[in-house]
């Protein structure tokens, strides 16, 4: 009786058959989770609005017209007009981009900042990691708003100095999350054998300890970005973020305010738009952090 | 518990004086000229000058800096350029609406968030569970600027029950002073609480799966005297957590909503100090919130050793 050798696939063909694997049973189980597919339709949404407004408004959201002036919801203005005569569907639409270009260089900044001390934190431990955290403990003291509220006070009002300002309450959060995670892969074995290997503290970092916590840092990244666009909604609500004429969700409601009376629709169209835009990324966040880690969801 | 009070205490301060360095460096230094910011670009050279001198931005910026914290220490914060008036007073006279109206929303959010937070936990996965849940991520969501701006145009605009702004001091009574900040609480409220709920649940889900909750169960104790004997103040060392994170989030919240309802608090304080370039008061407004975001975190760790005795062993 003759015995057959197996046949054995060749290794890197193998990863690859269990990677597209792995990558077909996440998209089947992201499919299935309801927060999951909520949360992508709506930021998908979100971005769109934000893409089309690039290519396309129904109408100038910078054209004044007074003739137009507080036009109820219409087959020619879809949800009115405000008190300037500019269509509220081309402003809302303009408005998400403004949202995204916040969230982006806000949490931006966040990521490689927090993130690059929370790894630095990581990797070298001692006085650098004491110093990092204790840094990171007292920027705590300041919410996005005051941290705003001083930059306007010193350089004027303006989109550039709130998305600054949201990106600096974003760096400790990054820092905490990151160094907390990474300290976690620095106790794997797989780290212990790459160091006997003689591997440098940077090479680990990048190699072991980055992809390790990238799943958390996705999550944290969604999360804050909803966080950014609320925060860069009140500051512009209060003056100090977007300025005129640039649309802004935040300054579209406090124009709607002292309209209530006379145009009381124009102070609910932006709030659903921030509501639906933050409500998407925290429903993604939720259920990436489901997906990503089964455990958790199953506590939960 | 001495030596967990001083290793706290001592982070405290070291976190203060980080703080105002900050606040110093941001409003003193890195504008070059705060006189210049203040009196505008059109100010003559000698009026700058002169408030220069008056401000005392002639003295060296060490000098500078332990002159404004000695004068912190005793209650001398200066004179308000906008104002002409001490920045105490100024201070005194807003804290009189702003800290009825964070104490107000906490104790809103507080009460809401833990009935709430356990009605869904003990219905873990049942219908009243679901639909909580599904409405604190609506609430997570919400601004509460917006929410403000809402409940105008319900209770103000349609019902007309509560005005729609303003407030007419405590001295028209106190009833009337709450009937104005009623608004601004519930509207601070909704949102934290949304969030709150959330961490609730699932504390209590978490020790509800714990060996001695099973334990008291199976010596006959009932679910409610178990959840209340046992469960709550094993839970409340991660919802303490966020309360003392959400009150910074709640004064921040009172900047925003204080201008939705037109209320003379410190939060309008800070936001007219802007508008006019006070820089003194936006500086002092600024550490004072700082202070009190430190200073809850800081109740809130000491909060923890009460309730759970193992926190500060392991400190120690």
């Amino acid at each position: 009786m003759s015995i057959s050798p197996p046949s054995f696939q060749p290794i890197s063909a193998a990863t690859q058959s269990v990677a597209a694997h792995a990558q077909q049973s996440f998209l089947k189980r992201a499919f299935k989770h309801k927060s999951f597919t909520i949360g992508a339709l709506l930021t998908l949404l979100l971005l769109f609005a934000a893409t089309l407004s690039l290519v396309w408004t129904p109408w100038s959201p910078y054209e004044i017209d007074m003739a137009l002036k507080l036009q109820k919801p219409s087959l020619a203005h879809w949800l009115g007009t405000d008190p300037f005569g500019r269509d509220v569907t081309s402003l809302l639409l303009v408005g998400a981009r403004n949202s995204i270009l916040v969230g982006v260089i806000a949490v931006g900044i966040g990521l490689l900042v927090g993130g690059g001390l929370g790894l630095l934190a990581a990797a070298k431990r001692g006085w650098v990691e004491e110093l990092i955290m204790r840094l990171a403990d007292f920027t705590f003291a300041f919410p996005a708003i005051l941290s705003a509220i001083m930059m306007t006070a010193v350089f004027g009002a303006g989109i550039v100095n709130s998305i600054i300002a949201i990106g600096i309450f974003n760096i400790p959060n990054f820092a905490r999350i990151t160094r907390a995670s990474a300290n976690a892969v620095w106790a794997r074995e797989y780290v212990l054998a790459a160091r006997a290997c003689g591997k440098g503290p940077w090479r680990i970092t990048f190699e072991h300890v980055l992809p390790n916590i990238s799943s958390v840092l996705i999550v944290q990244i969604t999360i804050r970005f909803a966080i950014a666009i609320l925060a860069e909604a009140a500051l512009s609500y209060l003056g100090l973020g977007t300025q005129p004429p640039n649309p802004s969700w935040g300054r579209m409601l406090a124009e709607a305010q002292t309209l209530m009376f006379q145009a009381p629709q124009l102070a609910v169209f932006p709030g659903v738009a921030i509501v639906l835009a933050v409500l998407g990324l925290n429903l993604l966040g939720d259920g990436l952090r489901d997906l990503m880690d089964p455990r958790l969801a199953r506590q939960r | 518990m001495g030596l967990f009070l001083l290793k706290r205490l001592t982070t405290l301060i070291a976190t203060l004086v980080g703080a105002s360095i900050v606040v110093f460096l941001v409003l003193e230094i890195l504008p070059g000229d705060a006189a210049l910011i203040m009196m505008g670009p059109d100010a003559s050279p000698e009026a700058v000058k002169a408030l220069s001198v008056k401000l005392g931005l002639d003295q060296p910026p060490l000098a500078r800096y332990l002159s404004w914290i000695g004068g912190m220490l005793t209650g001398d914060l200066g004179q308000s350029y906008a104002y002409s008036s001490p920045v105490l007073d100024l201070i005194l006279e807003r804290l009189a609406l702003t800290f009825p109206l964070a104490l107000i929303a906490m104790t809103l959010t507080t009460v809401l968030a833990l009935s709430a937070g356990i009605y869904a936990a003990m219905r873990h996965n049942k219908l009243g569970d679901v639909g909580l849940m599904s409405l604190t991520q609506v609430g997570i969501a919400i601004p509460n600027f917006w929410f403000a701006i809402l409940l105008i145009l319900l209770f103000s605009v349609h019902l007309q029950w509560f005005a729609a702004g303003g407030f007419p001091g405590w001295e028209d009574g106190v009833f009337e002073g709450l009937k104005a900040i009623f608004l601004p609480a519930i509207s601070l409220a909704v949102v934290q609480s949304a969030i709150l709920t959330r961490i609730t649940r699932s504390s209590v889900l978490e020790v509800l799966r714990e060996d001695f909750v099973r334990t008291a169960r199976a010596k006959g104790l009932s679910k409610r005297a178990t959840v209340w004997g046992h469960v709550l103040r094993n839970a409340m060392i991660p919802v303490i957590t966020v309360m003392g994170l959400q009150f910074a989030e709640l004064l921040a919240g009172t900047i925003v909503v204080e201008n939705v309802f037109y209320l003379p608090g410190l939060g309008r304080l800070i936001f007219q100090a802007i508008s006019n370039r006070d820089l003194i008061v936006v500086r002092n407004c600024v550490m004072l919130l700082a202070t009190m975001v430190v200073v809850v975190n800081f109740i809130v760790d000491v909060l923890y050793a009460v309730i759970d005795p193992r926190v500060k062993a392991s400190d120690i």
